[in-house]
């Protein structure tokens, strides 16, 4: 009975470890597909998106390797990543938007205080 | 068992190193920088050091692309020999015979790549650093660090907390007399802009 249960468990996991397999490598080919969009891209917006995608999907890879090797507390650094990932993507489109940072100089002061 | 996931990920670092060599357009440049820190964060952590790869993806991707930027608005955008019109990102600059270098670069990497052959292997459990100064130091300590699942984290946050303390303090004042500094600057030039900042301030 304790043979057959572990045999389970083992094909369960098995199974598991497939299905994460396979989906990392799914988000390993779009990442190539992204940074193969981000090179040719001829306009900015084609580049914005290239790098936002290249971004979430940086974070899914993370929480698929920390599920793919029992270490949960990767989930935190997927985490900090979608927010690094949101400033960096906020800066980049201001400053293809306004071509400079110092209207915002203030701005970004006063955002930081309140 | 990571391999499948490592060597992709080398090779796209490997990619976007070249593209960041190569590309003129300096905004893309930034962008691909950003790339780079990501990628380079997530194989730090599948190298089992997270805490770096917090450290890079905080500061590589996030404070890093922000600072280039800012560096940007202050300069031109392109590369001035590629000002003519012209669509393309990636422009063949004239530049000298590329075989001198490139030989004096293969060289120092040959060394270097010697160099590591009498390095311990990775992981190594004889390697000087696990058993050095004595593995006594690490089993002594695990009753004292309190939950923490690392050593360094324990010796710096615990036994040295005072220490970081003190050294965070001193970055603190750095920052606020830097500010004060540039605060100054921004009273010399406009009155109302000024004028509200320290309204706000106060």
């Amino acid at each position: 009975m304790d043979l057959l249960l572990a045999a389970t468990e083992t094909n369960d996991l098995l199974f598991n470890d497939y299905a994460l397999v396979v989906t990392s490598v799914a988000i390993l080919v779009t990442m190539i597909l992204a940074l193969i969009r981000a090179m040719l891209g001829p306009t900015v917006f084609d580049r914005v998106l290239a790098l936002n995608m290249f971004g979430t999907k940086t974070v899914l890879l993370i929480c698929v390797i920390g599920f793919l090797t029992k270490r949960t507390d990767f989930l935190d650094l997927a985490l900090l990543y979608s927010l690094m990932n949101f400033i960096g993507m906020v800066a980049l489109l201001r400053f293809s938007e306004y071509g400079s940072f110092r209207e915002e100089g203030a701005e970004i002061g006063s955002s930081a205080k309140s | 068992m990571m391999d499948f996931i490592v060597i992709p990920i080398l090779a796209l670092l490997a990619a976007t190193a070249v593209t960041v060599a190569r590309i003129r357009n300096l905004w893309a440049a930034v962008m691909f920088t950003g790339i780079y820190s990501f990628l380079s964060a997530s194989w730090m952590l599948i190298l089992d050091a997270p805490d770096v790869a917090f450290t890079e993806a905080a500061v590589g991707a996030g404070i890093t692309t922000i600072l280039m930027l800012a560096t940007l608005s202050l300069t031109p955008r392109r590369h001035r020999k590629s000002s003519r019109l012209s669509s393309e990102d990636f422009e063949e600059r004239p530049s000298k015979s590329p075989v001198f270098p490139l030989l004096i670069v293969t060289i120092t990497g040959c060394a270097l790549v010697y160099g590591t052959f009498d390095m311990p292997h990775f992981g190594d459990p004889n390697a000087p650093i696990q058993v050095y100064p004595e593995p006594s130091f690490v089993e002594k300590s695990q009753p004292d660090m309190h939950g923490l699942p690392n050593v360094v984290t324990a010796v710096l946050a615990s036994y040295r907390g005072y220490d970081t303390l003190g050294e965070t303090a001193v970055i603190f004042t750095a920052g606020i007399a830097v500010l004060l500094i540039l605060r100054k600057n921004t009273d010399d030039q406009g009155s109302s802009e000024s004028q509200s900042v320290t309204g706000e301030n106060a």
